[in-house]
């Protein structure tokens, strides 16, 4: 039997406020353990919470990109249970109002755009951390991380496969960043999901029972997860059995998710409205004001790329889906370089330097004007192709301009014909093999020389002047 | 220098500005009555001898440089144990937390401190406020003053009794559903409940956060406004708290109540009420009309209502306030947990006491998915009637009195079997907090064993000057026989 899988994800974003949810305290990844804390964000007796705005702000400004309605009045609620990174034994959290609701975003997957309904965006906070000391028989915890606010994203059960998911997560990934609420960084844990998936046969209306999976930390293991359980289920139903309602831990290392909690098992949250503050009132002047300073999203710059830089959809999309990419993109085009040009560099040789050193495009350590300079030596010929991809690595990691590290290393092309025919008479004498071979007529000989002559010139000589020279030269022993 | 302490917070303020006693004179003199009379009344879970002398020192230069200091400067006083003190001992009487030290002060230990008040120690209470007798102390059970085989009433029993016995000048108590009212009624002292959010709750280990007020207990009604006065006003730290207009209290002490509309509402003189309690509410009744207030015959119906609402919200909130008391952190743990959950399970078990742990499961029982409807829901559609109600009668009047307690102050193991018998207690005074109003108790004669009888003056939401105002031309009263209301 044909299946078809039901994909609804949860995901939970750290918002990049200055400080945490409730308190004055630092918002910041790292740190010493417990140094980023006080009264209120470890839940001492007596402390109270007291809300910041921003966190509001960010959640309404991800609702508006999501298109989601901005509810006018919404409350927070105590969600209770006992877990030793949770210092209240309740997380401050939204329960039945949230503040922003029924939206979608729009996904790219197989050349058309999909619309997936958001059900929901919440605020509440995050929790500490436990730290499992090896080989000792007890936990430490952390509550750095104990009150940085957070944003749920609840979206419909309206994927229909793990690279749909994969594409969503990338969607909302690129919109939070587009606008600046988060910096998303995954190794940082500040994206993370739960993922709920059923299965039905082909056809048929109802969903079938659902199970939700925990602990999904990258993009990669979603889609991992996600597979794994289908197919576990799909086994499950070919095996005559019933897929239970549960909850699902994913082990990332060995590929494989077990069930956590059952369904008798499920927590009763015991929610109620957190008395300890107000109702959360969001005026309409306010939505309007920020639905104003809404950056550029990632589907119109993608729309725009293509239309004004005649871009391909596989580069306009990428482009537009990263700010750092998009940002450097823009500022290099304007400088005057050719769009297709720049995306190749920003999403070649850029983009594996980025992911060789985990970081991201934001983080990129020039500017676009620095990146036209490096282009533009190409185009103008004072340095070859080679010799530029061996300047950019070194334009991260020296934070010097193209031009310093060309005249510091002497790295400009080698444009002087004596210089480059003496280059060529060396290689010709060193290589007597390949100039019997020439003679012989196998013009594939050329190649070798060229490349001889080229490697002579520690990838400096002017190419165009190594092919006019090495056929003379070779015309001359003919 | 005994006498010292029997005097009222403003007396003794004249006679430290004139320089008639020194701030740190009269901090010896309350040391030397709490060192003598706390082994018979143990008000006191700590006493802070140390820092009250350092205090009272520099109160003294400060006085003797001319600085300008506030009517509280020098003054003697303690803090219920539930209000965090920086670098000491907060237990909330409880076992749970008997050796916890906050890092922070209360904004009104903070306010207290500024204001060059003398803190002398905390007092004893029962165990997270949970409780109308202060039975529920973990540590001990403090006496009335008025009659040692007594209870002082509850949950602020510690500083009902501070004052009664002149072990502080005044106190600092919360009232979550009468604790301040109740046992100042049953001690013959002085209690306000300030209007919800009027007075910071920060610092204030929750019971109930949607009910918990802190305030005054005191001698007279004008220390009261002295003290309220310095402890009152928003605070960023509390969003719960009202940006209201700084009144002066003191202002409101007029001595007259012409005009003044007072209600006196049929359900609170009903079955249940001591009719030596009845009788004196009636005859303040019957004070005030022969000062030319007008007695006005009300009706309160959902005060059939009231305690049902009230043990549903405060026990639903504090199932979730108290939950933090996990033995992780803080406070007392567990010895030798194999796991996590024992760890849990035994520190609870074996660190809360009985009435905490009834109201833990109470709270938890009406949240629980399936019963919330039911039982917490409506609750809060009750809390809605009970507010109308009072709203209702504010139309018509200004003030309203009531009994504070039914009864006068019990025996002690009298009713702390039957928690039932203890909850009717709090009948008169928990409507006050469920509807979030200003209510002060103070003492008015005693009944035929000599203990003392309050009443109770409930004000419209922020009208604390109106009830200041009636109660202290009350108690400047003399038409009528009310009795002096003296320690045996």
């Amino acid at each position: 039997m044909k299946y078809e899988t039901v994909i609804g994800l949860e995901v939970h974003a750290e918002l990049a406020t200055e400080t945490k949810i409730y308190c004055s305290c630092a918002n910041q990844f790292g740190g010493d353990t417990n140094t980023r804390c006080c009264p209120v964000c470890v839940g001492l007796p007596g402390s109270l919470p007291v809300l910041n705005a921003r966190v509001v702000e960010y959640a309404i400004l991800a609702g508006l990109a999501m298109h989601c309605n901005i509810a006018e009045q919404c409350k927070q609620d105590r969600k209770n249970y006992f877990y030793p990174d949770l210092p209240k034994a309740y997380q401050i959290s939204q329960f039945d109002i949230p503040l922003c609701a029924d939206g979608y975003v729009e996904i790219d997957i197989d050349e058309a755009t999909k619309r997936i309904g958001i059900t929901r965006i919440h605020i509440e906070e995050d929790a500490g951390k436990l730290l499992h000391a090896e080989g000792g028989n007890f936990s430490l915890v952390d509550y750095n991380r104990g009150g940085v606010p957070l944003i749920e994203i609840v979206s419909e059960p309206d994927m229909r496969s793990p690279e749909e998911a994969a594409a969503y997560l990338e969607t909302i990934k690129s919109i939070l960043q587009a606008i600046g609420v988060s910096d998303c960084k995954m190794q940082e844990g500040s994206l993370r999901c739960d993922i709920n998936v059923s299965v039905r046969p082909e056809g048929q209306k109802e969903f079938g029972v659902r199970s939700e999976c925990k602990n999904v930390n990258s993009f990669r293991a979603a889609v991992r997860a996600i597979r794994y359980e289908r197919d576990r289920q799909i086994a499950v139903l070919e095996a005559g059995g019933v897929v239970e309602q549960e909850t699902r831990r994913w082990d990332d290392a060995k590929g494989e998710s077990y069930v956590m909690r059952s369904k008798e098992e499920a927590h009763d949250y015991r929610y109620f409205p957190e008395p300890d503050l107000m109702p959360i009132h969001v005026d309409a002047a306010w939505v309007e004001r920020l639905r104003k300073t809404l950056p550029e999203l990632p589907q119109e710059k993608k729309r725009r790329y293509k239309s004004d830089f005649d871009l391909p959809d596989y580069d306009a999309g990428l482009l537009g889906a990263s700010v750092g990419l998009a940002t450097i993109f823009e500022a290099t085009v304007t400088e005057g370089a050719k769009p297709k040009l720049v995306s190749n560099w920003l999403l070649g040789d850029i983009s594996k330097i980025l992911n060789e050193k985990g970081i991201e495009a934001t983080e990129i350590p020039f500017d676009g004007k620095a990146l036209f300079e490096l282009l533009a030596f190409i185009e103008n010929g004072t340095i070859t192709g080679t010799i530029a991809k061996q300047v950019l690595p070194k334009m991260f990691d020296e934070g010097k301009s193209a031009k310093q590290i060309v005249e510091e290393e002497g790295l400009a092309q080698i444009n002087d014909e004596g210089a480059i025919a003496s280059l060529i008479q060396e290689v010709l004498a060193a290589n007597e093999a390949a100039v019997q071979d020439f003679r012989s007529g196998k013009d594939r000989a050329i190649g070798f020389l060229t490349g001889q002559v080229m490697r002579a010139s520690k990838g400096k000589a002017n190419p165009g002047v190594i092919q006019a020279k090495l056929r003379e030269a070779l015309d001359a022993v003919k | 220098m005994h006498s010292l302490c029997k005097m009222t917070a403003h007396a003794l303020s004249e006679k430290l500005k004139n320089k008639e006693i020194s701030a740190l004179e009269l901090t010896k003199a309350q040391l030397a009555i709490i060192k003598e009379k706390e082994p018979e009344i143990e008000s006191y879970i700590t006493v802070t001898e140390d820092t009250a002398l350092e205090k009272a020192a520099e109160v003294d230069k400060k006085l003797a440089a001319g600085e300008s200091v506030s009517p509280l400067a020098g003054i003697p006083m303690g803090i219920k144990d539930n209000i965090s003190t920086k670098g000491i001992l907060t237990t909330c009487a409880s076992k749970m937390l008997y050796n916890y030290v906050p890092p922070f002060n209360a904004t009104v230990a903070e306010k207290l401190d500024a204001a060059d008040s003398v803190m002398v120690g905390k007092l004893n209470m029962d165990e997270f406020a949970m409780g109308s007798s202060t039975e529920n102390s973990y540590f001990k059970k403090t006496k009335n003053p008025r009659n040692t085989a007594c209870v002082p009433g509850g949950s602020s029993g510690g500083a009902a009794a501070a004052v009664a016995a002149d072990e502080a000048v005044f106190t600092l108590g919360s009232d979550t559903g009468g604790s301040i009212r109740q046992p100042a009624s049953l001690c013959g002292v002085v209690g306000m409940k300030p209007t919800y959010g009027l007075v910071s709750r920060y610092g204030l280990v929750a019971f109930a956060s949607s009910l918990d007020q802190i305030g005054p207990l005191t001698k007279d009604v004008t220390d009261c406004a002295m003290v309220l006065q310095e402890i009152a006003g928003w605070d960023k730290k509390d969003s719960t708290s009202l940006p209201a207009e700084k009144l002066s209290y003191i202002s409101a002490l007029t001595g007259e109540c012409k005009g003044m509309r007072i209600g006196l509402p049929r359900e609170y003189f009903g079955e249940g009420l001591d009719p030596n309690v009845r009788e004196a509410t009636l005859r303040a009744a019957g004070a005030y009309e022969k000062m030319g207030a007008e007695i006005v015959d009300c009706s309160l119906p959902m005060l059939a209502y009231a305690l049902e609402t009230y043990y549903l919200i405060s026990s639903a909130e504090a199932s979730s306030n108290l939950a933090r008391y996990d033995g992780v952190r803080y406070g007392y743990r567990a010895e030798n947990c194999k796991d996590l959950d024992e760890l849990f399970l035994r520190t609870r078990s074996e660190g809360f006491g009985t009435e905490v742990k009834r109201r833990i499961m109470l709270g938890t029982f009406v949240l629980s998915s399936g019963y919330y409807d039911a039982y917490y829901k409506k609750a809060l559609k009750t809390r809605t009637l009970i507010r109308q109600d009072f709203s209702n009668v504010f139309k018509k009047c200004d003030c309203i009195l009531t009994p504070t307690s039914p009864v006068t102050a019990w025996k002690f193991g009298e009713k702390s079997e039957n928690p039932l018998q203890m909850y009717l207690a709090d009948l008169y005074t928990v409507s006050v907090n469920i509807a979030g109003l200003p209510a002060l108790s103070m003492p008015y004669g005693t009944d035929d064993g000599g203990l003392p009888i309050g009443v109770q003056l409930i004000g419209n939401t922020l009208c604390e000057n109106t009830v200041l105002r009636a109660a202290y031309a009350l108690e400047q009263d003399t038409s009528t026989g009310k009795t002096e209301v003296t320690a045996r």
